[in-house]
């Protein structure tokens, strides 16, 4: 169906102006069919997605540019990006961006590295391969708040087990200080989180021919030569979907911080932030404008990967 | 065919959904269903009284319970979601002490009508009173208080401290190893209910009207310095930054095979059942209640105030019925019922006198009468209450941060940070 829809993404600019001036027309009544055909199947997901999801981003907008405060339901009324000001003009919005930006780019270096690892071992297992890869996704099917309980209770003074451990001193408090609550967080994430990438990059793995490692090691090359130059380069793509995807759910991360510190210690991330304007506060106004600018920061992380790193998209996939 | 099988099926969901519609607003006949929205309060009182009612009604209404999550934030979620959307299904609705303001100035709440106000105010606590009005009128109706005390272990402690300074003198002496003090300073709610007892305690407090700041300078200024003293003391919990109610009745009660490093709590009564259950020969018998310390000598202090206070919701379709609802339950009878089965205070002071109530606090009921006689509401007559507690939480956490010995720091981001709320500006 996909070869029937002419317009691909990648497609050079100046073909698609031919067309659209209707030059040489190749459009046969079949081709024609068949377009319409697509268009009606696409329809209903389109429309389904339009409702589910541009419609309340739109909604979010205008929003944002409204004063609306739930307990004062007779304040309201247009007010430009007067909300957008504020939130901009608020140390604690660069203060809780910060923060965001300290959790996503750490835990996804860790997650990267220890995904790394798990693949390599998942895709070099001799036995037991179902038992493996089933083991080690595990952490991925616990839902983010229970794990995220799990290691609060793990950690907390009272109830956890971490204190009783040799070297950790029994009275520690982990949710007492920025550092060690990063810690905890950061590793909550990681933990959840690794088997994902892990996943990605062993679907990686598994497309790059083996008789290159042969005709590398028949050369002589080292098991650290093949990683690097074969391994590396024919698993890029796979490599920055899987970082595009991770940081991009990093940076919204909310459940393990709310459920461990509620943003004390200064842990706080943007997506609590948003959640104590809307929910808390009731402010939509001031909540949908911080909603709105993560919505565009998430954007924008896109952009830079698609656009500057080279990850393929997938309807570009391969011409990568 | 098939064209048939769907109008048959969409008929037959027609007339489901209008049967399903058309039932609660039409029936002449048969009792109406109230929908109460209140967390599942454990000892299965609420329940319990409600049944009641609905037989006492002679058919007129029949409770349901739609259950909330334990926690007041979550439960708070939930009800704001569905009165932010114009739910009429809910009729009764049990809210924490500080929503009244932000509940009834959004619009949510029926106001109570004159015959049931005489109903159900009579002998109720001046301070409950005061949580259930919103702009001098009555928008709730108090089911039941709460108010914390002052637990000391008697076999360390031979008469309670009256001040906190008294109090954090006394655990330094007896040493980190018994003499710590538990507390509430955990950034959430709690902290705020710390800061405001100790603010009013002081003899000011932090708003004067609705809009209108007060923290008057020198006495906010004591109020810091003690709970700056406090957490930099060794007398503190070593989790004082993270402690909430169950942490200090955790410190209280201490580990099971070793001496309790505790011998203070400011804590709700439901820590003595808890004590009896889990330390009842160690701990328990050593328990004393005292009142919440004052900040001066002399000066009685503002003890905190809770419970629940049963709104009416302004999109009930039932509010006569609702009404009448809640003046059952409020009744003396099940105010004693709901303190038998769940260690809960009733609103009503003559209650007091019944020797019910000192089977449930034995030998401390005066304490908590005379503790809820003096409370202090948190200034949760700002309809931006919570604006007001993220702005506390802010400026006071964490709470080793007040430098005892020079609070101003603290007291210039406390005033700032409410006047800030208060006006509602800007993120918090």
């Amino acid at each position: 169906m996909s070869t029937a829809v002419p317009t691909q993404v990648g497609e050079p600019a100046g073909r698609r102006a031919q067309r659209k001036r209707g030059g040489p027309t190749q459009t046969t009544d079949r081709t024609k069919a068949e377009r319409k055909l697509a268009l009606m199947l696409c329809a209903p997901a389109v429309i389904a997605m339009l409702l589910v999801t541009v419609y309340p981003i739109l909604y979010a907008i205008v929003l944002s540019m409204q004063k609306v405060d739930l307990r004062f339901p007779e304040e309201s009324g247009f007010v430009g990006l007067s909300n957008y000001g504020a939130v901009l003009s608020s140390p604690l919005w660069w203060q809780d961006l910060f923060n965001t930006s300290l959790v996503t780019v750490t835990s996804v270096a860790i997650e990267l590295v220890l995904g790394m690892a798990l693949a390599l071992v998942m895709h070099r297992a001799l036995f037991a391969r179902g038992t493996i890869r089933t083991a080690v996704l595990i952490p991925y099917g616990i839902v983010t708040v229970v794990a995220a309980f799990a290691w609060f209770f793990a950690f907390d003074p009272s109830s956890g087990f971490v204190n009783n451990l040799p070297l950790i001193p029994d009275e520690k408090a982990w949710f007492g200080n920025r550092q060690d609550a990063f810690t905890v967080i950061i590793l909550t994430e990681v933990w959840k989180t690794t088997p994902f990438m892990a996943l990605l990059l062993l679907a990686g793995l598994a497309t790059i021919d083996e008789g290159l490692y042969e005709a590398a090691r028949v050369d002589g090359a080292s098991a650290w030569q093949r990683f690097w130059r074969i391994t590396v380069p024919l698993l890029k793509p796979a490599l920055l979907v899987a970082l595009l995807f991770r940081t991009l759910d990093a940076f919204r991360v909310f459940d393990s911080i709310f459920i461990m510190t509620r943003g004390s210690q200064d842990t706080e991330s943007v997506s609590i932030l948003g959640y104590n304007q809307l929910i808390s506060r009731l402010n939509l106004g001031l909540g949908s404008a911080v909603s709105v600018l993560i919505f565009i920061l998430v954007l924008l992380i896109a952009f830079v990967f698609v656009r500057f790193l080279g990850t393929a998209v997938p309807s570009q996939g391969d011409k990568k | 065919m098939s064209g048939r099988i769907l109008i048959t099926i969409a008929t037959i969901a027609l007339a489901v959904g209008v049967s399903a519609c058309g039932g609660e607003d039409t029936s002449t006949s048969g009792p109406v269903t109230l929908n109460w929205f209140i967390f599942n309060e454990p000892s299965g009182g609420p329940q319990k009284i409600a049944d009641r009612c609905s037989k006492q009604s002679g058919g007129k209404y029949e409770i349901n319970f739609e259950f909330l999550p334990a926690q007041a934030d979550q439960q708070r979620e939930q009800l704001v979601r569905r009165l932010g959307a114009k739910d009429a299904s809910l009729d009764l609705l049990g809210l924490d002490v500080v929503w009244t303001g932000e509940f009834a100035n959004a619009g949510w709440l029926a106001p109570v009508p004159a015959s049931t106000e005489r109903a159900v105010t009579a002998n109720v606590f001046d301070s409950v009173l005061q949580t259930a009005r919103f702009e001098d009128r009555l928008y709730t109706i108090p089911i039941w208080s709460n108010t914390q005390l002052l637990w000391y272990r008697k076999d360390r402690v031979r008469t309670p401290p009256k001040t906190w300074d008294e109090m954090i003198d006394i655990g330094e002496k007896l040493g980190p190893t018994r003499g710590r003090i538990q507390v509430q300073a955990n950034r959430y709610e709690g902290v705020v209910v710390l800061v405001n007892q100790l603010i009013e305690s002081a003899g000011t407090s932090i708003l004067a009207g609705p809009k209108t700041v007060k923290l008057d300078k020198a006495p906010t200024e004591k109020a810091l310095a003690i709970i700056g003293r406090l957490s930099n003391s060794t007398a503190a919990a070593s989790n004082i930054t993270t402690s909430t109610e169950d942490t200090a009745r955790l410190g209280f009660e201490g580990p099971a095979n070793g001496p309790s490093d505790s011998s203070f709590m400011i804590n709700y009564p439901f820590v003595y059942p808890s004590a009896k259950t889990n330390r009842p020969k160690t701990v328990f018998p050593n328990m004393g209640a005292a009142q919440f310390p004052a900040v001066e000598a002399g000066k009685p202090s503002k003890p905190p105030i809770g419970g629940i206070n049963i709104g009416v919701s302004s999109y009930s379709k039932h509010k006569a019925e609702a009404f009448a609802a809640t003046e059952c339950l409020v009744k003396p009878d099940n105010q004693l019922e709901i303190a038998t089965a769940g260690g809960l205070p009733p609103v009503r002071e003559d209650l007091y006198d019944q020797p019910e109530i000192d089977k449930v606090y034995p030998g401390f009921a005066d304490e908590i009468r005379r503790a809820i006689k003096n409370a202090a509401p948190r200034p949760s007559e700002s309809p931006a209450y919570q604006d007001l507690s993220l702005a506390i939480q802010r400026a006071v956490h964490p709470t080793t941060k007040i430098d005892p010995k020079n609070p101003e720091p603290t007291y210039d981001t406390l005033r700032d940070n409410v006047e800030k709320a208060v006006k509602r500006e800007g993120l918090l």
